[in-house]
């Protein structure tokens, strides 16, 4: 069978699967599945929660991303994890005794404000598309790979195939689906991971394995890597930086993002009882820490098995013959992402690092530039084909990444609706909307979104990872501050929080686009997005924390100058600090 | 539905927050301490071909994390009881 058929298979297999959950799920008159009391176990509200997390920016783009950072990149992994704390900590408990179901509902409540409604709504959709522009990413790059075509001909298909999904609901709401997408996406992640980790150190534990043995050099396997990679003039992966200023503010981005956006917020609000939003907590970042134990593991061995594919014979001999090169890189070269020139026509594939304290010594070997450029986001896909792992590994990992990618996207696409048809029209523009009209509202909100997020994503501004980190810092600058300010201070009050998340958005935004594009088109930058450019060492990436900072310095010197907020207010926020008395869940 | 303003309720917050603050220093300590600010005073520390800072960032921050997370839902379902504010 040829191994296009075998991913046929699986993605078609799954997506079986998923639907059969869906309709067996709906027959069993469960279709209030996580309503309060109907026993959905924290553990199993874990594991929707991961399913909903996880998304093409980890599953397909972050172990590419610190394949080729090294320690730098780790941030990621903190930063994707370190939220949980927060949204455990900070949020998730009295938001579920709140008892409201979205995210700007909260802001107006408590804000006493439909213009504060009304400016989270524009927080949530700007924060969304932008993480949408990073799904259609990276679902382009697994469509184009898996149906064998070009990347945007694979990025059109993955606009269809989102919008379809979305559409039907996403298949939403029904936890045991998501329960299934999350076993699907972990089986599909670990498996060639503890191959590659077996081959290469003998540990089957891809987490243990990082830090083992090489088998064939007998050094530690991170120690292999270093050497490999500085002998062609890259960095050391475990190299400490410079730059910690900016290291720290793009964790904190991270985090402070993910206890910001809505879409993993409203997993809280559906469950049975305060005491169980913590525990969902918890479990939720055992699943996902699955995945990120992993990551780490795979962009090593991934890196390492590049490059030993490359120069077979050691760093001191030459690379192989570009037409002796293996299957995969031939296919992968058909998406157009690798993309080889023969720059010295020796007919050979020179892979290094075009750094100028490399550049006498690629002289001295006859180099003149390198030959192979790999897009970052395709190294956890290509990475079993990378160590010839069987054909149903790889047919397993087309399955895993589309599931991270669709249901996240889908997510997303339904919060982007439900605000813009429920908080944007119903709540303030035109109230007396038919449920009709509303449903339409939806449909369009869904379908323009996804044409603005395809013709980006297109010309991403940024790997799949990166994009979405850029969603995390609009969400970290924006809508975080106002829930914790929501709960934790009695004093801040509408003019505040709408003064706050209006400069933390507009500042956030302003220092992303001058880098990065206004809106994102491309050219439309005014400075390079170049180290040397940024504002004491800041990148566009890190700047949501930066931005979080503005907005809680602005709320609170606005509130002190204005008045209280009313005394109903102020017992609002009181009770929702205390557990006894939270009202059922309803479904979202 | 408010739970009222006794001393107990105040009490109540104040053991919430203790714990939150608590629990925010190790995760900071984790994870912008060990793995990014602190790592070179970690740097004589080997692990597998690197140094313990380098396994924060890559690992043990997270399962840091996870226990902080436990132990805070532990905790503080306690204390729910214990001032009589969880439900029933």
């Amino acid at each position: 069978m040829s191994q296009f058929a075998i991913n046929i298979m699986f993605v078609g297999g799954s997506f079986l699967l998923y639907i059969a959950i869906a309709i067996w799920a709906k027959a069993g008159s469960t279709s209030d599945f996580y309503v309060a009391g109907g026993g959905v176990h924290p553990i199993t509200n874990g594991a929707a929660i991961g399913a909903d997390w996880m998304s093409a920016a980890s599953f397909i783009s972050m172990a590419g991303l610190i394949a080729a950072g090294g320690y730098a990149n780790s941030t990621f992994l903190m930063g994707w994890t370190g939220g949980y704390v927060l949204l455990a900590m900070l949020l998730a408990p009295y938001l579920r005794k709140f008892g409201k179901f979205t995210v700007p509902e909260f802001i107006g409540d408590r804000f006493y404000s439909k213009n504060a409604r009304l400016v989270a709504v524009i927080c949530l959709i700007v924060a969304s598309v932008t993480y949408v522009i990073g799904q259609m990413a990276g679902a382009g790059v697994a469509f184009s790979r898996f149906l064998e075509v070009d990347s945007t001909v694979g990025l059109m298909i993955a606009a269809v195939v989102v919008f379809i999904y979305a559409v039907m609901g996403g298949m939403k709401g029904i936890t045991y689906t998501q329960v299934a997408q999350y076993c699907v996406l972990i089986i599909a992640y670990t498996i060639p991971a503890v191959f590659i980790s077996l081959q290469l150190t003998g540990n089957p534990l891809p987490p243990l394995g990082l830090f083992s043995t090489h088998v064939d050099s007998g050094m530690p396997i991170l120690d292999k890597l270093n050497q490999v990679i500085t002998d062609l003039g890259f960095n050391e992966y475990t190299a400490d930086i410079d730059n910690k200023l900016n290291m720290v503010l793009f964790t904190l981005s991270l985090m402070i993002g993910t206890a910001g956006l809505p879409h993993v917020i409203i997993r809280f609000f559906t469950v049975p009882k305060v005491a169980d939003a913590r525990w969902s907590a918890g479990w939720a970042l055992v699943f996902i820490a699955l995945l990120y134990l992993t990551a780490p593991a795979v962009a090593s061995m991934a890196r390492l098995n590049l490059m030993t594919t490359i120069y077979p014979d050691g760093t001191a001999a030459e690379p192989i013959q570009y037409d002796e090169r293996p299957n995969w890189i031939k296919e992968w070269e058909v998406t157009g992402l690798i993309q080889f020139t023969d720059k010295n026509e020796d007919g050979r594939i020179q892979l290094y690092n075009d750094s100028e304290a490399f550049a006498p010594t690629a002289e001295a070997r006859g180099w003149n530039g390198n030959e192979l450029v790999v897009n970052r986001d395709i190294l956890v896909l290509a990475n079993p084909e990378i160590a010839n792992l069987p054909g149903w590994v790889i047919g397993l990992i087309a399955a895993g990444g589309l599931a991270a990618a669709l249901s996240t996207a889908a997510g997303l696409l339904l919060a982007i609706s439900s605000a813009v048809s429920h908080d944007l029209i119903k709540g303030s523009i035109n109230p007396a909307i038919t449920e009709k009209g509303e449903l339409l509202a939806a449909r369009i909100s869904m379908a323009v979104a996804i044409v603005v997020a395809t013709w980006l994503g297109a010309n991403p501004p940024g790997f799949a990872a990166q994009v979405v980190a850029l969603a995390f810092g609009i969400a970290a600058a924006s809508l975080f501050p106002a829930l914790m300010m929501g709960i934790f201070s009695k004093r801040v009050n509408n003019k505040g929080a709408i003064a706050g998340m209006l400069t933390g958005l507009a500042f956030t935004l302003a220092y992303i686009f001058v880098y990065k594009g206004w809106l994102f088109i491309p050219g439309t930058n005014n400075l390079a997005d170049t180290p040397e450019n940024w504002v004491l060492g800041i990148s566009p990436l890190s700047i949501g924390a930066v931005g979080a900072i503005v907005n809680f310095a602005v709320a609170f010197i606005v509130s002190n100058a204005t008045e209280e907020p009313p005394v109903e207010i102020q017992e609002l926020v009181e009770s929702v600090r205390y557990p006894r008395g939270a009202g059922q869940a309803q479904d979202h | 539905m408010s739970a009222g303003h006794s001393y107990d309720a105040e009490a109540y917050w104040k053991a919430n927050l203790r714990l939150i603050f608590g629990s925010l220093i190790v995760w900071a300590l984790v994870s912008y301490g060990f793995a990014i600010l602190l790592r070179p005073m970690l740097a004589g520390i080997p692990i597998g071909g690197t140094d313990l800072g380098f396994w924060f960032a890559q690992q043990g921050s997270i399962l840091t994390f996870i226990a902080l997370i436990f132990h805070y839902a532990w905790r503080m379902n306690k204390i729910d009881e214990k001032f009589g504010v969880h439900e029933e």
